[in-house]
């Protein structure tokens, strides 16, 4: 029986009170929603927070999904099987229904939290690598106000986010542009697993060539879950087999994926190729 | 500290830890024991119950977090029973169907049919499938757990007996 250690529990009536809550309890309190990383962690005692702090009930301000004039605004609280079945989103971004489908199981994605994806900071975690293919944006709220960092500087390490201790992830903006495809190709063992590997792409294309890409890589190792040199061979080529081919091998020769339970080093960098690669094509015939 | 959780239409209030998870709430401060407790790391799904309507693992909730909240376990499916009052027409297409044999995942199956029943009452093989891909039968190999939650849909859409028969 795996039983978490004492802690004390707070539910936040608003962003404000969670806030305040934060600020009482310190840096050894935590935020819970879906508590699908969070609380198996406590159970194996790799966590053990003094407090937690429960935003379920935050969903009139942190569960939205809406288009805000050039961008699309998802809530942190916006629940995996929410953001799976929200036509706005999957509509203008395939890529998220591609993910969504393949994140853990049915039942775990009604309960997990996009925000608690991103904040749990897993190396191996699939939103990571589609917001990062996105270009999105997180925005952080804390005592002092709101402020915006980019999700290719929101993960400073495995586990470590730009969040400090006394703020909350309250929403990710990602930009709309007329002309672009989004696709994410991930390989598991087994339906519900962690990735072996994954590879989210986006791209823009404008007058026969690629205005933009944006490539996401995932339990390979790749810095900040991006692949900027890819995405810069792509840049004013003309979306096709020959380049989509070189920036999956770009991509694979900058990652460092290790050996683990889930393949070896060699055949995960062989998968990072392959699958920028097919999510590359995906995205391109989705335009 | 105090909570009070309406489990299958009844409020129930109780002072427990923070740290108790909602499966060992349900099953030894209510002694409702039909939520079964397996892997304990939301893999088996086993500990599926409803919470507000909706399939989560209850080895993955705490009980604090239920609050205020309304749960159904397997014991409440009955309650509300469409084919002659007594069980659901889940349970009623797992008795039928032979979709259980050791008996451990069912609860948990029944939930998520019942619930995917309720928001597509025409599933394909694919979307039951794909609606219990995280849940863990070791005995079925799920054919016959398929096989009872068509056979619950067609009881419904039929509004009588399905036109389908459990195969051997």
């Amino acid at each position: 029986m795996q039983v978490p250690a004492t802690f004390a529990y707070e539910r936040a009536r608003s962003v404000a009170h969670a806030l305040e809550l934060l600020e009482r309890y310190g840096p050894e309190a935590r935020v819970v929603a879906g508590g699908h990383s969070l609380i198996p962690m406590m159970k194996l005692r790799l966590a053990q927070p003094e407090a937690l702090i429960d935003i379920n009930d935050l969903a009139g301000e942190l569960g939205r999904i809406a288009v805000e004039g050039d961008e699309l605004a998802i809530g942190a609280l916006v629940r995996h099987a929410e953001l799976l079945e929200s036509t706005t989103a999957t509509n203008i971004f395939p890529i998220f229904r591609d993910a969504e489908r393949v994140i853990a199981d049915p039942i775990v994605r009604n309960r997990g939290t996009v925000g608690g994806s991103l904040c749990q900071g897993d190396p191996s975690e699939d939103l990571s690598a589609v917001f990062t293919a996105l270009r999105a944006t997180a925005v952080i709220q804390g005592p002092g106000g709101t402020r915006t960092v980019p999700v290719r500087r929101f993960h400073r390490g495995p586990y470590e986010t730009a969040v400090e201790p006394n703020e909350l992830l309250v929403q990710l903006r990602v930009p709309i542009t007329p002309g672009t495809g989004s696709a994410y190709a991930k390989v598991e063992r087994r339906v519900g697993d962690w990735p072996v590997a994954a590879a989210g792409a986006v791209i823009t294309v404008r007058d026969g060539v690629i205005e933009r890409a944006g490539i996401g890589l995932t339990a390979v190792g790749a810095a900040h879950f991006c692949a900027p040199e890819a995405e810069e061979h792509l840049a004013g080529r003309p979306p096709g087999e020959e380049a989509f081919a070189a920036a999956g091998r770009i991509a694979a020769e900058r990652c460092e994926p290790h050996g683990d339970q889930r393949g070896p080093a060699d055949y995960k960098r062989h998968l990072a190729a392959e699958l920028t690669r097919r999510a590359l094509v995906a995205a391109a015939g989705r335009i | 500290m105090r909570i009070t959780v309406t489990v299958n239409g009844q409020p129930y209030a109780r002072d427990v830890e923070p740290r108790l998870l909602l499966v060992h709430f349900l099953r030894d401060e209510l002694g409702l024991t039909g939520t079964h407790w397996g892997c304990d790391t939301s893999n088996c799904g086993v500990c599926t119950v409803h919470l507000d309507g909706v399939p989560v693992k209850s080895c993955t909730v705490l009980a604090v977090m239920a609050d205020g909240h309304e749960v159904t376990t397997v014991e409440g499916l009955e309650r509300d029973g469409e084919l002659d009052g007594e069980l659901d027409a889940v349970q009623k297409g797992f008795v039928e169907c032979h979709g259980l044999q050791c008996g451990f995942c069912t609860p948990g199956m029944l939930l998520t049919a019942r619930w995917l029943l309720d928001r597509d009452p025409d599933p394909d093989e694919a979307r039951i499938r794909e609606a219990i891909s995280g849940q863990l039968c070791r005995c079925t190999g799920y054919e016959n757990i398929v096989r009872s939650i068509r056979w619950a849909a067609e009881a419904r859409l039929n509004g009588a007996r399905p036109a389908t028969e459990a195969k051997q």
